[in-house]
């Protein structure tokens, strides 16, 4: 597919992370299947999946944008608005609300004013909820800037999430 | 790769492991709580003390014991560590450096009595109360699934092949007609480990006599004009949604080969060349370890063409999921592998008929591959022997909630409910009571206290309300509001309903509306009865499993718990 490929590796924007994206749409030779892989690259590389990007990856893979859009929005994963810096996931499995896991949300959410997948206007923190990380054995699990810590409280989240924003870890 | 080649690798395998072994856990909830750190600082601490030739130190799998972790067990004798930290990591290495004769010598004691004495100095660390060969945590279960679980290092294909890994294959191509796999598979009376039961060996029949019409690219044959009339897919589903659900996780973090190795002996009786490993993306240390066991596979031969210099050719391809629970169900997960939004669609034709691409394809669930090869290697006859009369072999379960050992364990069917909650799982801690466990995640129901003496199997459970599911138990005690929990699990379903069938994507809404009404005290009788209405209308008018089952947690507890309801409701 030369077409696909020209449009691919020269983007307008000469940003380099369109180039890796183009690269693993390669690797999965423009199957429009491939989708879902696509989409997560672009995650990984951008952060988030804002609309020029869905259009780019949609033209690559000669899909409708709308199926591209349908895709992108369905899954809980995929992301549409930019992130916070720092991120804090609590773990709302089974295992974990049974060990309160709602009220450490509740604390943080009274902590940073914002509601569960919001984040605080500074651009700074972001809260999200899981519906499972698997972590069950140390409920309840909150996932801090990527790392995942078991058994925690309400007073070890409020500190955690200091700890993330003040000293980045 | 010929079997002699797999029993040369398993040869030189085993005489690397003659001496003393320190193994560390550092998947799942162990590496969550600093595992890693504690297998840096032992390696650290044997080569300090000189220890190097001696002892080994790996990273392993899940022990099982998650609530405890960090866990490090020094072989051969087994003695199990817990709460490891970094500080008394090294003193572990010390009490391997102080006694490394002193253990030869009172070899054939008891554990305990060993590791009293093997401790002439005192220690800052003290091997664990939890020991594997006495703790009834570990003592009552009996492992197939999980049989390397904790033994091997799951980065190494070599380990896997040198515990009788990838003999089963071997077997199979070199000895056996599909038929016979297929035969073997159902006299062992082996069932979907998914939840729903359904016979395996039934399954594999279907989809080994179904024709695929399709011819498709070559894409998907690697370019073999041999394989284009009959495409046949083989998918292992490990998006294991349920929440509450780790064991799927475990065994692909932990002992990632028999998985693929169940996948190619499923392939080659059902004449498949292609599987796909449909994986959640909230698992990237399973994702990870996939893909490192994939890539040795095909470094050895054990996948790719001609494996075992049989006709016989296998790929395996990773699919990562993106987050949505209803891909768990059959069909909505082929849609999701074809890169759409992962939407089911009615059935039949069922997938064995017309799955991924319109071809017949084998779906089965993670721990149901994983059975396969220990079946095929030790026959069907020693497989039937274990369970009971209509529930065969063992099945893992991840033991979370109100309960002092939390974990995964692997217990033969028809052990109670009582054994594992209160003799392995330890009762609910601070004295509490357990008041029910819930099985089955948003599919199941809460099973009471008053049935802990049912034996867990996938009849006994459907009675009770509830279901085997994937194998989530999960204690709750008597500060849980039980309509709480049907109201949490019917917000996990209405958000999770993709929407495509009008009974599950309002019928959810409703029901969580109700629910939240009569938790926050504001219903009438008029609205329970409503409550009952409405979760029948969802559950014989849905699309899906998804829809189907969303009521189940609202009936078992109306069921078992009615009053709680009822002290909520003014009348």
């Amino acid at each position: 597919m030369p077409i696909a490929q020209k449009i691919s590796t020269v983007h307008p924007s000469g940003d380099k992370r369109f180039r890796m994206l183009a690269a693993t749409m390669k690797r999965y030779q423009y199957a429009p299947d491939a989708l879902i892989e696509v989409l997560h690259q672009a995650q990984e590389l951008f952060g988030y999946l804002e609309e020029d990007l869905l259009l780019y990856i949609a033209h690559s893979l000669k899909l409708p944008p709308s199926q591209v859009y349908g895709v992108a929005t369905f899954y809980h994963f995929f992301s549409l608005k930019q992130k916070g810096a720092h991120t804090c996931v609590v773990c709302m499995g089974t295992a974990c609300y049974v060990k309160g896991a709602a009220n450490l949300l509740a604390t943080l959410e009274q902590q940073h004013q914002i509601k569960a997948g919001e984040t605080t206007s500074d651009g700074q923190l972001s809260l999200v909820t899981a519906r499972c990380l698997g972590a069950c054995g140390i409920a309840p699990a909150v996932v801090f800037d990527g790392n995942v810590e078991g058994h925690q409280t309400s007073e070890s989240v409020i500190r955690r999430v200091e700890e993330c924003l003040y000293h980045g870890s | 790769m010929d079997l002699e080649e797999l029993n040369a690798i398993a040869s030189r395998e085993h005489h690397k492991q003659q001496k003393t072994c320190i193994r560390c856990c550092t998947v799942g909830g162990c590496l969550s709580a600093n595992g890693l750190a504690v297998k840096e600082q032992l390696e650290k601490a044997v080569t300090e003390a000189g220890l190097g030739k001696k002892v080994t130190v790996a990273g392993v799998g899940c022990m099982g014991l998650c609530s405890r972790g960090p866990l490090v067990r020094v072989d051969p004798q087994g003695t199990l560590y817990d709460r490891v930290t970094p500080d008394t990591a090294s003193e572990i290495v010390a009490s391997v450096n102080n006694d490394a004769e002193a253990i030869r010598e009172v070899e054939g004691l008891s554990f305990e009595e060993t590791s009293k004495a093997c401790t002439p100095r005192p220690l800052k660390i003290s091997p664990s109360q939890y020991q594997p060969n006495n703790h009834p945590f570990f003592t009552q279960q009996l492992k197939i699934v999980l049989e390397n679980s904790g033994k091997i290092d799951p980065e190494k294909i070599e380990e896997y092949i040198a515990a009788d890994g990838y003999q089963g294959l071997g077997k199979v191509l070199l000895e056996m007609t599909p038929e016979s796999v297929i035969e073997t598979i159902s006299r062992s009376g082996l069932r979907g480990r998914g939840g729903a039961g359904y016979p395996t060996g039934l399954k594999w029949a279907t989809v080994a006599k179904a024709k695929s019409e399709r011819t498709l690219d070559s894409r998907y044959n690697g370019g073999n004009p041999h394989n284009a009339l009959s495409r046949k897919f083989v998918i292992c589903n490990a998006d294991e949604g349920d929440p509450g659900a780790f064991m799927d996780r475990s065994v692909l973090e932990s002992d990632p080969h028999r998985v693929i190795e169940g996948m190619a002996i499923a392939a080659y009786a059902v004449g498949a060349t292609q599987g796909y490993i449909y994986v959640r993306g909230e698992y990237p240390l399973a994702i990870n370890h996939l893909q490192k066991a994939i890539r040795q596979a095909k470094r050895l031969g054990l996948l790719g063409s001609q494996i075992f210099e049989s006709p016989f050719d296998f790929k395996i391809d990773l699919r990562i999921g993106a987050g949505a629970f209803v891909c768990g169900e059959e069909t909505a997960l082929m849609a999701s592998i074809e890169g759409k939004r992962g939407i089911p669609r009615p059935r039949p034709p069922y997938p064995a008929e017309s799955g991924l691409w319109g071809c017949p394809t084998l779906i089965n669930n993670v721990e149901t591959f994983a059975n396969v090869p220990t079946i095929i290697r030790k026959g069907a006859d020693w497989f039937d022997r274990i369970g009971t009369e209509k529930s065969k072999g063992t099945k893992v379960f991840s033991l979370a909630g109100k309960v002092c050992n939390t974990g995964l364990i692997e217990v033969p069917m028809g052990t109670t409910l009582q054994q594992i909650v209160e003799d392995m799982g330890g009762g609910v801690p601070d004295g509490g009571k357990a008041k029910a466990v819930q099985t089955g995640g948003p599919s199941g129901g809460c099973i009471p206290a008053a049935a802990f003496d049912t034996s867990v199997d996938y009849e006994s459970l459907t009675e009770l309300g509830s279901i085997m599911g994937s194998g989530g138990a999960i204690v709750m005690d008597e500060t849980t509001n039980m309509v709480d929990v049907a109201r949490f699990f019917m917000e996990f379903c209405m958000d999770e309903s993709c929407g495509k069938c009008i009974p599950c994507r309002a019928g959810t809404v409703q029901l969580y509306q109700l629910l939240t009404k009569i938790r926050e005290g504001n219903a009438f009788l008029t609205d329970l009865e409503k409550l009952e209405e409405i979760c029948d209308m969802v559950k014989y008018t849905s699309l899906c499993g998804l829809g189907q089952s969303a009521p189940n947690p609202v009936f078992s507890t109306l069921r078992y718990f009615r009053d709680e309801y009822l002290a909520l409701i003014s009348d």
